[in-house]
């Protein structure tokens, strides 16, 4: 393996790495393929289903409470509603969406070729898409859960939650954190050991930094809830009694691992975020991130923070006032790390010269809606003040500002951004600022004045309230906000599907200011990524990149390998074999998908499934060698 | 604390918008120059010091707030309240009172004293909200929870369940009602003392319809054999102020609408609809209306 001068890729080069890396035409291609950039890409247009669908529940619910006593929904269908909103928007979209722009863009950032392990990356995918489908069976089979995304027990109990509705429920959490884990686990080992040569540590771009700390998050709070959620299936089903206090079991048991989750979850969701933020704020105002060491040491901050604040979901539980004092300091604190990377980035602003195209217009966006929500948490973290607002509308409109605000505004941008990338198409500017003013304007529309209703005592999760009460002003504005939310998203899909009809094809970096690697390679990249894997010589790997850019070479090119270099030095360690296409992993999800489904009925399904997905996991795992394989692996060359 | 966050969105949105759009020089050596780094750290070192500050300041305020409130205090007596789906038990306990009482979707308390309020749950979580009177307490199931009920003034207050408890968690309230002394006194004394005796022919057919019917079955009337303890007791129902815990009026129309049909009302609620003659509802209506 040598480091040679860089200069266009032979085509022969080109067309041999095609040979290899690229899927099997047709279906069959389509079902076996291992590309991170196929499963990334279904990844994120899943979510993005799944991020419509909870729309829509949010819009019923906010037609619902427009006026006083409405009824367009009743009580039933309404709990439902809010259930599945929740569920989807926290499980189904927020998380997987995030960390399926990281599966798409780690690799093509680092430069390697593919994420560590492509097949589980694959069957991670596919056992997300059986959850979230079977969830929506069971809702519009008119068993949807209904007892919140939180599902406090006892009411998801088994006394007290009826029919299958929080079975499925339960298993659908279980489906997610499968997922959720399977990609935290692909993000981390690729970018420990797959980092193109040069991008040491303090190399790396402040996007992949945001992965590694997200997926370290979600590696740590997600088997937390994958327990509970058991326990609550097998309290269920097998009659076991981890919540049921009357048989030694414990109702806040529940709440303290659900928000021992849940409350790093947010953090799971907003980390990336602020990747999306810094890549963007430098792309278009030209600038290196002011303070690159104080970033990564506040998202690393917040990262631990985000596990020491759990009980603040629970102030009115009676918590001993000393405790909660702790969890008070330790949720105010979160404003410091979160405060310096606000200050960075204004610094980065304040002395580039900002373009103001659409990507950038939803970075404004994000700092104007994120610090709202994210000063009315510090207010939520007092217990005084939190015993008044809590679960009430006042929290709906905080939550909202935050999520919306700090993961939503970045990922829209994000979508603008890395549109041409996906798909070789821009999306249309003009599109662009309606989507985004509208989806401003609707946001502070919509969730602004639940502030004042919060503040006027209306609780969450109410299907209706009394016209006496005097909330019906207020709630019909919100519902006009939510309608010119609605409009921005149309805007969107009408943007996307004229692109794809029609817009001409985008350069390697229609952006020209663009810094990460993946704007080194067409749009959208070739299967293989890089035909000659780039080194990298600076924190801004395409500014600092000097003409005479030294390239790798040296790995096959008539199977697929990948560099594998140091975890912290990025130094050249050895190559590594990587898989072709398979089926397997797709069909070890669907015996995964149908054991799981089947555990809502019967606990013998985990008998019989341990078979059922042991099959496809042995040929999964049959070694294949190929002819002209060395009996010896290459070590390092 | 709006003030403060008010004042720390001006600042920071005010620095960030000047930051995005003052005017720049168009020399060349704009673009190319390298950020400032000695007054940019500078700043934002005063930012971060200024945040722990704030959050300091903030910090001491929440926990002098929180220890006034969480103070032990005198109380007058103590009330168990517990939750049911979807209405408020309430019972006035011995020996701080002379008799044990007990009562439905709403407490009465004397102004100005401080009353400890006993939290528990018959069947999943709820949370005491009294907006204007004090904070949340949750009713969990199995565990014991407290909260202190004072009012300054008399006065009526509207309390709420904040915590979802199912279908009608919307319809889950509870009025507080402030007295004076003396009217607190003469109320709990027509509250110990026994239900009305039907003295005219309709009332005493309307308490064998009571008696006969469902009613019965889940409704306790002291000094009748009702003394199921399903559904709120009955006793004094007509000394309530409202229906179905706090949704409807306590008027007579209300009355036979929730008797007839409370499934329409409220739907899911353990209150069955009741088929009852015209005649045979008039009397339970008239019965139920002498019990003060």
């Amino acid at each position: 393996m040598t480091a040679t001068a860089s200069g266009q890729a032979p085509t022969a080069l080109r067309e041999a790495l095609h040979e290899v890396w690229a899927d099997k035409p047709g279906l069959v291609g389509w079902l076996t393929s291992v590309d991170h950039k196929s499963i990334g890409k279904r990844y994120v247009i899943t979510a993005f289903a799944f991020f419509l669908l909870g729309g829509l529940e949010a819009a019923v619910i906010r037609m619902q409470l427009a006026r006083p006593e409405n009824h367009v929904v009743g009580p039933d269908l309404y709990d439902q509603l809010f259930t599945m909103h929740g569920t989807t928007m926290m499980f189904l979209f927020a998380v997987p969406v995030m960390t399926a722009m990281g599966l798409y863009l780690v690799p093509l950032m680092i430069g390697s070729r593919d994420v560590a392990f492509p097949r589980l990356n694959a069957y991670g995918y596919y056992v997300y898409l059986i959850g979230g489908l079977f969830l929506y069976s069971g809702f519009f089979l008119g068993s949807g859960p209904d007892a919140g995304w939180f599902a406090y027990t006892p009411l998801s109990g088994p006394e007290f939650g009826i029919g299958k509705r929080m079975d499925i429920w339960a298993q659908t959490v279980t489906f997610t954190e499968i997922a959720g884990i399977i990609a935290a686990i692909e993000i981390i080992v690729t970018i420990f050991k797959q980092r193109a040569p040069g991008m040491s540590l303090n190399r790396m771009p402040l996007f992949v930094w945001s992965m590694l700390i997200m997926a370290f998050m979600i590696l740590f709070a997600m088997p937390w809830i994958a327990v509970d959620s058991q326990f609550l299936a097998m309290d269920r089903l097998m009659q076991t009694q981890f919540f049921n206090q009357a048989e030694g079991g414990d109702a806040l048991l529940w709440q303290h691992l659900f928000w021992f989750f849940g409350h790093p979850e947010v953090y799971i969701i907003f980390i990336p975020a602020l990747g999306y933020v810094s890549t963007i704020i430098s792309t278009f105002t030209r600038r290196e991130i002011f303070g690159y060491p104080a970033m990564v040491a506040a998202l690393i901050v917040t990262g631990f923070l985000g596990f020491a604040l759990w009980v603040h979901h629970m102030f009115v539980t009676s918590i001993p006032q000393i405790g909660a004092s702790f969890f008070t300091a330790a949720s105010a604190m979160i404003a410091i790390p979160t405060g310096v990377q606000f200050f960075c980035w204004i610094a980065t602003i304040w002395e580039g010269r900002p373009r103001f195209q659409t990507p950038f217009l939803f970075m404004l966006g994000f700092f104007l809606v994120f610090i709202i929500g994210g000063l009315s948490g510090v207010m939520v973290a007092s217990v005084p003040f939190d015993s008044q607002v809590h679960d009430t509308f006042f929290i709906v409109a905080h939550l909202h500002y935050v999520l919306l605000g700090g993961a939503v505004f970045p990922l829209w941008g994000a979508f603008y951004y890395w549109f041409p990338k996906f798909s070789g198409r821009m999306l249309s500017e003009t599109l662009g600022r309606w989507n985004f003013a509208l989806f401003f304007i609707g946001v502070n529309v919509a969730f602004f004045p639940m502030h004042l209703l919060g503040l006027n005592g209306m609780p969450r999760r109410v299907y209706t309230y009394i016209a006496e009460t005097g909330w019906g002003d207020l709630n019909l504005l919100a519902t006009l906000g939510a309608v010119t939310i609605a409009a921005s998203v149309i805007v969107f899909l009408v943007n996307v599907a004229r692109t794809l009809a029609a817009a001409p094809h985008a350069p390697d970096d229609p952006w020209e200011t663009s810094s990460t690697l993946e704007w080194a390679v067409s749009s959208p990249p070739p299967p293989y990524n890089f035909a000659e894997l780039p080194v990298v010589e600076g924190r801004y790997a395409l500014w600092d990149r000097s003409a005479e850019q030294p390239v790798v070479t040296g790995l096959r090119t008539d199977q697929r390998e990948l560099l594998i270099t140091t975890l912290l030095d990025a130094e050249p360690d050895h190559r590594h074999r990587t898989p072709d296409p398979t089926i397997w992993p797709l069909l070890a999800a669907l015996a995964t998908g149908i054991t799981f489904i089947a555990l809502v009925y019967t606990p013998w399904a985990m008998v019989i499934g341990a078979v059922l997905i042991a099959a496809p996991l042995i040929a999964w795992g049959w070694p294949k060698p190929k002819p002209g394989d060395p009996i010896v692996t290459e070590g390092t060359s | 604390m709006l003030w403060i966050a008010a004042a720390v969105f001006v600042v920071v949105i005010g620095t960030l918008l000047y930051g995005t759009f003052r005017r720049r020089p168009s020399s060349p050596e704009f673009e190319e120059r390298p950020t400032r780094k000695r007054g940019a750290t500078r700043a934002i070192a005063a930012g971060a010091v200024a945040t722990l500050l704030i959050l300091f300041v903030y910090l001491v305020f929440d926990f002098s707030v929180g220890h006034a409130l969480g103070a032990s205090r005198r109380g007058a007596f103590e009330i168990e309240l517990i939750g049911h789906r979807w209405w408020w038990e309430v019972r006035y306990l011995a020996p701080a009172l002379p008799a044990r009482i007990t009562t439905a979707n709403e407490i009465h308390i004397p102004a100005g004293a401080p009353v400890l309020v006993r939290l528990r749950s018959n069947d999943v979580i709820h949370s005491l909200w009294v907006p204007d009177l004090t904070g949340k307490r949750d009713l969990i199931p199995g565990k014991r929870t407290s909260i202190w009920l004072q009012a300054a003034t008399p006065g009526v207050y509207r309390g709420q369940c904040a915590e979802f408890c199912g279908q009608q968690h919307a319809k889950m309230a509870l009025l507080v009602v402030a007295d004076s002394r003396a009217d607190f006194d003469r109320w709990y004394a027509g509250q110990v003392a026994s239900s009305a005796v039907p003295t005219d022919s309709v009332t005493m057919r309307g308490r064998q319809v009571f008696l006969e019917n469902a009613c019965a079955l889940c409704h306790a009337v002291r000094g009748t054999p009702a003394a199921a303890t399903i559904g709120p007791d009955l006793t004094h129902l007509a000394s309530r102020r409202t229906i179905g815990a706090g949704l409807l009026q306590n008027t007579r129309g209300n009355l036979a609408g929730w008797v007839l049909d409370a499934q329409s009302i409220k739907p899911g609620v353990d209150m069955p609809p009741n088929h009852l003659t015209p005649g045979d509802l008039q009397a339970l209506l008239a019965y139920l209306e002498t019990l003060r």
